[in-house]
C-alpha cells in the first residue's frame, strides 16, 4: 500500500491534513481528513458570566465572529426568556447582512473563486487573487477591497467593532441604536454592494457557466455527493440567515424534519473518531452508518448549497431568479454537486444585499426601542446560519446567570463528514494508477475548498490554493516521490 | 544611497485569524508596506514553507510579527525558529501577549478539556469513550495528530520579544503606527508597546464622578444612559486597567470595556490592577465576594500573562 500525505492543506502547517492511501494498483483505497486542533471553548466557558459568552465565543474565529456573537445573542434571549424588540431584531439581521457580504466576498475572490475564474488546471502561481485580477481586470481589485471593507464597516457600526463585535448580544435586544447619519451611510454602502453582487454573478456567468468544460466539471461524478441538507428557513420555507426553523431535506429533496432551536438534541448527534480532533455530526433518526451517502446515511451538509437545497427559494427577487436558474442549469433540486457551493454563495451574496436594503429602508430601523427586559436566567439554544452553515450555541445558566454548561455545534463541524467523503470521492475519481501531479491534487483540494471550511479560521486558506507537500510512499513505506508546491 | 528593502514576516500560532483580518483592515495602506518591505514569510499570502525558513540565515528577517498563543509543540517550535531568524520579534495581538480568552483553558488542563468536548457534551454519543489519539492505527496505515499542551503560554514566556502590540485584535490605527515605525526606521526603545501610553478610561468620553460603589450590577440589569461612567452605575468596566488604542470602542456602543487591550501602561497584572481600583471605590463591600466569576471578569484576556497563570505548572 502506498501512502500520500497532503500536509499542510492550508498555508498554515498544522491546521488540516489529508492522508490518501493507495492500494497496490496505485488506486485510492481510502482518504482521511484530519483536524489537528482543539481549543476547548466548551470547557473554559464554564463558570463565565452569561453576558460574556457572546463576546468570548467570537474568539473561536476572527472571520466568523459575527455569527458566534449572534448565535450567542439568541441563546441569551432564550435563556433569559425574553423576545428582543422588533428594531433590535432588524438591527441584528442588518449587521448579519454586512457579515455575509464581507465573508462571501472574501471566499469567492480570494479562496475558492480562483479555481474557476483562472481555471482548475492553471499553473499554481496563477490560481490566486492576482490571477483573478489579471483575468477580470485591475479595477476589480479595488472593488473587491472596497466592498469587503463595506461589509466590515456595517458590522462595525452596529456591533461596535468589525471583528469580535460586542453590542448586538444583550439579552432582549441590542445595546445601541443607530442614528440617521449611520443609517444613510449604511444604505449607501449597501447600494454599492448590491451592484457589486450583480457584477459578481455576471462574472460567474461569463467565466464559468458559459464554459461547457466547467459545467461538466461541476456536475461530474467525483464532485457529486447525494446527502441530506440542512438550513434555516422562514415561515414560507425561504432561506433566512438570522431566524426561523431549521429544515432538513433528504437526498431526494423532500422535507425530512423541521425543528426549532430547543429541539436540536432530538435531531443531531455527534460521533468521536480517534484520528481527528473534529467530531462527526449526523442525523439521529437515521443514525451513523459510516462515511456513506444516500438516504440510509445520516450524513448531511450545510452552508450555501445546504441552505439553497433545504429551502424552497430566496425571499428577495434577484436572488430568487438566480436560485431558479441554478437549479435549472444543474438538473433540478436538490443539487448534489459540491462545486455548486460557489454559485450558491454568490446567490446568497445577492440576497444579503437585497435583504439589507429592505431592512435599512424600514422606518423602524432607527427607533430607540432596542431592548426588552430580561427574565430569570435558565437554559437557551440559539441558532443562526453562519456563512458556512448552521451554527448552534446552547447555554445552561445557573441562578446567578453564570454558565453551568455550554455546547457548541459549529458550522464547519456539520460538514466534516461530507468533506471527508468529498475528498475521498475526488481522490478516487482523479488519482489513477498511482499518477499524482500538481493539477490533480488541486482538483482534490477543490472538493473541500468549495465548503469554505473554517477549522479555526478561514483566513488560513486565503488566496485560493494551498501549498501541498505530498509524500508518496511505496508499500514498504519508502519515500518514492515528493512533490512540493 | 538606495536603502535595501526590509525583510518582514507574519506568522500565527494558536490564533483565531482576527489578527490577520486586522492587517487586511488597513485596506489599501498595505501597499505602502509592500513598497517598503519584502514579505519573506506569511502563510496567509505566500507559499514559503517551514523548511525555507529553516534555510534562512539567522537574523535575516528584519521584523517578524507573531500572533497567536503557544498551545502546542509546533507553536513553540515556530516561535523559537522565528526568534532565531529575526532581528526584531513583535508579539502581535492579545493571544501572543497575554494568552487571550484561550488561556482561560488554563483553569483546567488537557484532560478536562477533552472530557468536556468528547465525552460529556449533550450532543455527543460516545459509549466507548473514544478520544483523539496522537498516533492511531487505521486499516490502511497509521495517522498522527499533534499533542495539545496542558497550558496555554504567551510568546514572551516562550522566547525573548522586542516589541508588543496587544489588543484583540490590535486596533488598526496602532497597526499603522507600528508599520510606519518600521518603514521609517524610527523605532522606540526595545520593550515598547505600539499602543498609546494611556488607559482606555483616558479616551472614554463618559462623565466620571467616581462616586462610591454600593452595589455591583451586571450590564443587562441596568438602563444605561450612554453618558455616565459605568463604574458610577455600579457596572464593572476594565477601562482603568486596560491599555488604550481601540478608541474606546465598547463603551462607545454602551458595553463596558472587557479588557482586550491587555494590561495598561505600568500595570503588571491586569486583574490585580482592576481589583485594587475597584476596592478603593467600593469601600463597604467585599469586592471578591460580591463579584461573580472574578477570574473571567478581571483576567478574561490575560490569564496566561498574570500572576495566577495556570492550574498545571510545567
Ligand atoms: S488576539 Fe484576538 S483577534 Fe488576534 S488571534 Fe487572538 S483571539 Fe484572534
Ligand atoms: S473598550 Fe476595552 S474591550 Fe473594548 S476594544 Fe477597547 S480595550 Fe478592548
Amino acid at each position: 500500500m502506498r501512502e500520500i500525505v497532503i500536509d499542510p492543506i492550508t498555508r498554515l502547517e498544522g491546521h488540516g491534513k489529508i492522508t490518501i492511501f493507495l492500494n497496490d494498483d496505485g488506486n485510492v483505497e481510502n482518504a482521511y481528513f484530519q483536524v489537528p486542533e482543539l481549543r476547548g471553548f466548551e470547557k473554559f466557558c464554564e463558570g463565565r458570566r452569561a453576558e460574556d459568552l457572546p463576546i468570548i465565543t467570537t474568539r473561536i474565529c476572527g472571520v466568523c465572529p459575527v455569527a458566534h456573537h449572534m448565535a450567542g445573542a439568541k441563546a441569551l434571549d432564550a435563556a433569559f426568556n425574553v423576545e428582543p424588540t422588533e428594531t433590535a431584531k432588524k438591527l441584528r439581521e442588518l449587521e448579519y447582512c454586512g457579515y455575509f457580504i464581507y465573508d462571501h466576498i472574501l471566499h469567492f475572490y480570494f479562496l475558492g473563486g480562483p479555481d474557476f475564474v483562472v481555471g482548475p488546471d492553471a499553473p499554481a502561481a496563477k490560481r490566486n487573487i492576482l490571477g483573478v485580477i489579471e483575468k477580470a481586470g485591475l479595477e476589480v481589485a479595488g472593488e473587491v477591497i472596497k466592498h469587503r471593507a463595506f461589509g466590515q464597516r456595517i458590522t462595525g457600526i452596529i456591533g461596535g467593532r468589525p471583528t469580535h463585535p460586542v453590542s448586538a448580544a444583550m439579552p432582549g435586544g441590542i445595546a445601541k441604536a443607530i442614528d440617521e447619519d449611520e443609517r444613510q451611510e449604511i444604505e449607501d454602502m449597501l447600494k454599492s454592494c448590491h451592484e457589486f453582487a450583480k457584477f459578481s454573478l455576471k462574472l460567474f456567468d461569463d467565466v464559468v457557466l458559459k464554459n461547457a468544460d466547467y459545467v461538466n466539471l461541476i456536475t461530474s461524478d467525483p464532485y457529486n455527493l447525494p446527502t441530506y441538507y440542512m438550513g434555516t428557513v422562514d415561515e414560507n420555507n425561504k432561506v433566512n440567515f438570522y431566524d426561523g426553523k431549521v429544515r432538513v431535506v433528504d437526498p431526494e429533496g423532500k422535507e425530512f424534519v423541521k425543528f426549532g432551536p430547543s429541539e436540536y438534541l432530538d435531531i443531531i448527534e455527534e460521533r468521536v473518531e480517534p484520528w481527528t480532533y473534529v467530531k462527526m455530526p449526523y442525523l439521529k433518526k437515521v443514525g451513523w452508518n459510516g462515511f456513506t451517502t444516500g438516504p440510509d446515511s445520516g450524513i448531511y451538509r450545510v452552508g450555501p448549497l445546504g441552505r439553497l437545497n433545504a429551502s424552497d427559494g430566496m425571499a428577495t427577487p434577484v436572488a430568487q431568479a438566480e436560485y431558479e436558474r441554478m437549479h435549472k442549469t444543474l438538473g433540478g433540486k436538490p443539487v448534489h454537486a459540491t462545486l455548486a457551493f460557489h454559485w450558491a454563495r454568490l446567490i446568497e451574496l445577492m440576497y444579503a444585499t437585497e435583504r439589507g436594503l429592505e431592512l435599512i429602508k424600514d422606518p423602524e430601523i432607527t427607533s430607540k426601542n432596542i431592548r426588552n427586559k430580561p427574565g430569570k436566567p435558565g437554559e437557551g439554544v440559539g441558532i443562526v446560519e453562519a456563512a458556512r452553515g448552521t451554527l448552534i450555541h446552547h447555554y445552561q445558566l445557573d441562578e446567578n446567570a453564570l454558565a453551568k454548561k455550554i455546547n457548541l455545534v459549529v458550522a464547519t463541524t456539520h460538514n466534516a463528514p461530507g468533506i471527508c467523503m468529498s475528498i475521498k470521492n475526488a481522490a478516487q475519481g482523479i488519482i489513477k494508477n498511482g499518477e499524482v501531479n500538481d493539477g490533480l491534487l488541486n482538483k482534490v483540494e477543490m472538493a473541500f475548498r468549495a465548503y469554505d471550511p473554517c477549522w479555526a479560521c478561514a483566513t488560513h486558506f486565503a488566496i485560493g490554493e494551498m501549498p501541498l507537500q505530498v509524500n508518496v510512499f511505496d508499500s514498504q513505506k519508502k519515500l518514492v516521490k515528493k512533490i512540493t508546491r | 544611497m538606495a536603502k535595501e528593502k526590509l525583510k518582514i514576516a507574519f506568522y500565527w500560532a494558536a490564533s483565531c485569524g482576527g489578527c490577520e483580518v486586522a492587517v487586511l483592515d488597513v485596506n489599501e495602506k498595505i501597499l505602502d508596506v509592500v513598497a517598503a518591505a519584502d514579505i519573506v514569510f506569511w502563510p496567509v499570502a505566500i507559499d514559503t514553507k517551514y523548511k525555507d525558513v529553516e534555510a534562512m540565515p539567522d537574523q535575516s528577517i528584519d521584523a517578524c510579527f507573531f500572533n497567536g498563543a503557544i498551545r502546542n509543540s509546533e507553536n513553540e517550535k515556530m516561535a523559537k525558529l522565528l526568534r532565531q531568524k529575526s532581528k526584531i520579534l513583535v508579539a502581535f495581538g492579545s493571544c501572543a501577549n497575554d494568552g487571550c480568552v484561550k488561556s482561560l483553558a488554563n483553569l483546567s488542563d488537557k484532560d478536562g478539556v477533552f472530557e468536556r468536548a468528547y465525552l460529556e457534551t449533550q450532543s455527543t454519543v460516545n459509549p466507548e469513550s473514544v478520544t483523539p489519539q496522537t498516533r492511531f492505527k487505521v486499516n490502511e496505515g497509521e495517522l498522527d495528530l499533534p499533542e495539545v499542551y496542558d497550558t496555554v503560554k504567551t510568546l514572551p514566556q516562550t522566547v525573548d520579544v522586542d516589541y508588543t502590540i496587544s489588543g484583540c485584535p490590535p486596533p488598526v490605527p496602532s497597526i499603522l503606527v507600528m508599520f510606519n515605525a518600521f518603514i521609517t526606521g524610527d523605532l522606540p526603545p526595545k520593550g515598547s508597546s505600539f499602543l498609546p501610553n494611556k488607559a482606555v478610561c483616558d479616551e472614554c468620553p463618559r462623565e466620571k464622578k467616581h462616586s462610591e460603589i454600593t452595589e455591583f450590577k451586571r450590564i443587562y440589569e441596568i438602563e444605561d444612559d450612554g453618558v455616565t461612567c459605568f463604574l458610577d452605575q455600579g457596572v464593572i468596566c476594565m477601562g482603568m486597567a486596560t491599555r488604550a488604542g481601540c478608541g474606546c470602542q465598547c463603551p462607545n456602543v454602551n458595553i463596558p470595556c472587557t479588557g482586550c487591550g491587555g494590561p495598561g501602561p505600568r500595570v503588571v497584572d491586569q486583574g490585580a490592577a482592576a481589583i485594587s481600583a475597584l476596592a478603593s471605590l467600593a469601600k463597604d463591600i467585599n469586592v471578591v465576594k460580591e463579584i461573580v466569576d472574578p477570574v473571567g471578569t478581571f483576567y478574561k484576556y490575560s490569564l496566561a500573562n498574570s500572576i495566577l497563570k495556570r492550574k498545571v505548572q510545567k
